[in-house]
Order: structure tokens, then C-alpha cells, then sequence
């Protein structure tokens, strides 16, 4: 039942983890000040570079540590990896 | 539709076992002015919100769930490894026997979580000042968890969510004169 708990995750995973929320975090509150100032332009156009570069890390960490999303926004190996790898609480 | 991302929105760790800061975080878990409210009262709010509003909305709204799991991941890394006798130490006695470790929607008096803690007036001035008095009492009940703890990991995760607080009264403030501003303009011909 609490098998995952006991995956011992390399330094390299918290790396490419850490890498992930930095550029989420620059994406998600980019998203949140364009919906009170649509027209600032060069946020636009951050947003947009910060977008293309998170698609390269994503694919990057997912090679590596499996799949990040459900319902088929993610490739998965044989056998079905979506429960194998852990869940956020047990890193 | 939402989509589940199989990780935390910033890093939570925990120094050591302690059911009593477990305890106390639960008020932002189930609180009133916890993270279950915050995000079931922005997206039940959307329908009947302007539209230039609705994506700050769902925006935020969503983020709030991001929040709720980091809190709960809080709580079962510092419960996780508590003998019942250290639970009950800590004042979670009667939590252990109704969940054992379970994380459940209450605030840190036992509290359940209860709808009359939001609203949804449909008038939308009066649903964004409840947002931005929703995001400041959340804030300071994030100083409040962060005075209680001397445990550094801890405060590290607890002053990210601090600091979203910050940003999200200031979007909803910002929101307001938006709104504002508009009903200002439709009244101008």
C-alpha cells in the first residue's frame, strides 16, 4: 500500500523537480497578472518564450521520472506507469 | 475540466515529526479562511462574475487546490512517523480516533468544514471584496503558523503561500477597479 514511499529518488530528480516549479511558477504568475493587465505586451510575449522552454523541460524530466499528467497528456511506458512513480507528498 | 500535474507547486519539506504544527495547519486546510474555501468560492463564483474577471477566477481558484495539497503534504510528513501517544500529546487524540493519520476538512479546533464560510452574492463588488478579505486573512493566518514554528523547512513552504496571498488580494484589488471602471464608462453616454 505504501510502496512508493520507499523509492529512493536520486539528487538528479530534485534538480529537474526544482527546474519544473521555478518555470511553472514564472507561467502561472505571468497568467495571473495578464488577467488584470491584458494589454501589457512584453508580458504576453514572456509568457509565450517561458511556454516554448517549459515544453523541452517537461519532456526532459518525463525521459526520466515518468509520466506528470493524466488521461494521455503524457506517454507511458509498459507496464502503466501513472501510479508507480511517487506522488508529490512521498518525495 | 481539470487536469492533475503529479507534483507540488513548490517544494515541502519538514524537519522533524510534529503533530502539534499539524494540528494547527489544519486552519489552513479546512479553516474558514483555509485554502478549501478559498478555491470552492472563486470557481462557484465565475458564473455570475463579468467576464473580464472570470479568468482570474478559475486562475486563482485553481492555484488554491495546488495550495490545499501542499498543506496536506505538510501534515501527513509531519504526522507520519507520530506514535498515537505523541498525537495525543499534541492535542489530535481525538483526531486519531475518528482518522487515525488522516487528513480530513477541519479547522485546528475540530471544527468540520461547513459552506457558510463563502459566498456567492451574484452582485459582483460585493464577491470580490470577500475574495480580497478571504486573501488577507489567509495571509495572516500564514504569519500567525509561521510564528508558532521554529522548524526553518517548514516556514520555507509556509512563506511561499504567504506571499501568494499577497499577490492574489492584490489581482482581486485590481479586479475591483476594473469593474469599476467599466460601470464608470457604460454611465458616461
Amino acid at each position: 500500500m505504501k510502496e512508493n514511499e520507499n523509492l529512493k529518488m536520486d539528487d538528479n530528480y530534485y534538480k529537474c523537480l526544482r527546474r519544473l516549479q521555478e518555470i511553472d511558477f514564472v507561467l502561472l504568475d505571468l497568467s495571473i497578472y495578464l488577467d488584470t493587465h491584458p494589454f501589457d505586451q512584453q508580458a504576453v510575449a514572456q509568457l509565450n518564450q517561458y511556454s516554448q522552454e517549459r515544453q523541452i523541460l517537461y519532456k526532459e524530466y518525463e525521459k526520466c521520472y515518468g509520466p506528470l499528467y493524466e488521461f494521455g497528456r503524457s506517454f507511458s511506458k509498459y507496464p502503466w506507469e501513472w501510479p508507480k512513480t511517487p506522488w508529490p507528498w512521498q518525495v | 475540466m481539470w487536469i492533475y500535474e503529479k507534483k507540488l507547486q513548490y517544494p515541502v519539506r519538514v524537519s522533524k515529526c510534529d503533530p502539534r504544527m499539524a494540528k494547527y495547519l489544519l486552519e489552513a486546510y479546512g479553516g474558514a479562511d483555509g485554502e478549501l474555501a478559498a478555491a470552492l468560492r472563486y470557481l462557484n463564483q465565475r458564473y455570475s462574475i463579468p467576464d473580464k474577471v472570470i479568468g482570474l477566477l478559475t486562475d486563482i481558484g485553481t492555484e488554491e487546490f495546488a495550495h490545499l495539497e501542499m498543506i496536506a503534504t505538510m501534515f501527513y510528513k509531519l504526522t507520519k512517523d507520530c506514535t498515537p501517544q505523541q498525537l495525543e500529546a499534541a492535542g489530535l487524540g481525538s483526531h486519531y480516533v475518528a482518522h487515525d493519520r488522516a487528513i480530513f476538512y477541519k479547522d485546528a479546533s475540530g471544527n468540520p468544514f461547513t459552506a457558510t464560510y463563502i459566498q456567492a452574492k451574484g452582485d459582483p463588488i460585493a464577491d470580490l471584496y470577500e475574495d480580497i478579505a478571504a486573501e488577507e486573512k489567509a495571509r495572516a493566518t500564514y504569519q500567525w503558523l509561521i510564528d508558532l514554528t521554529d522548524d526553518v523547512d517548514l516556514q520555507d513552504s509556509l512563506k511561499f503561500l504567504r506571499e501568494r496571498e499577497v499577490i492574489h488580494s492584490q489581482r482581486f484589488r485590481e479586479a475591483v477597479e476594473i469593474l469599476k471602471f467599466e460601470s464608470d464608462r457604460k454611465q458616461v453616454f
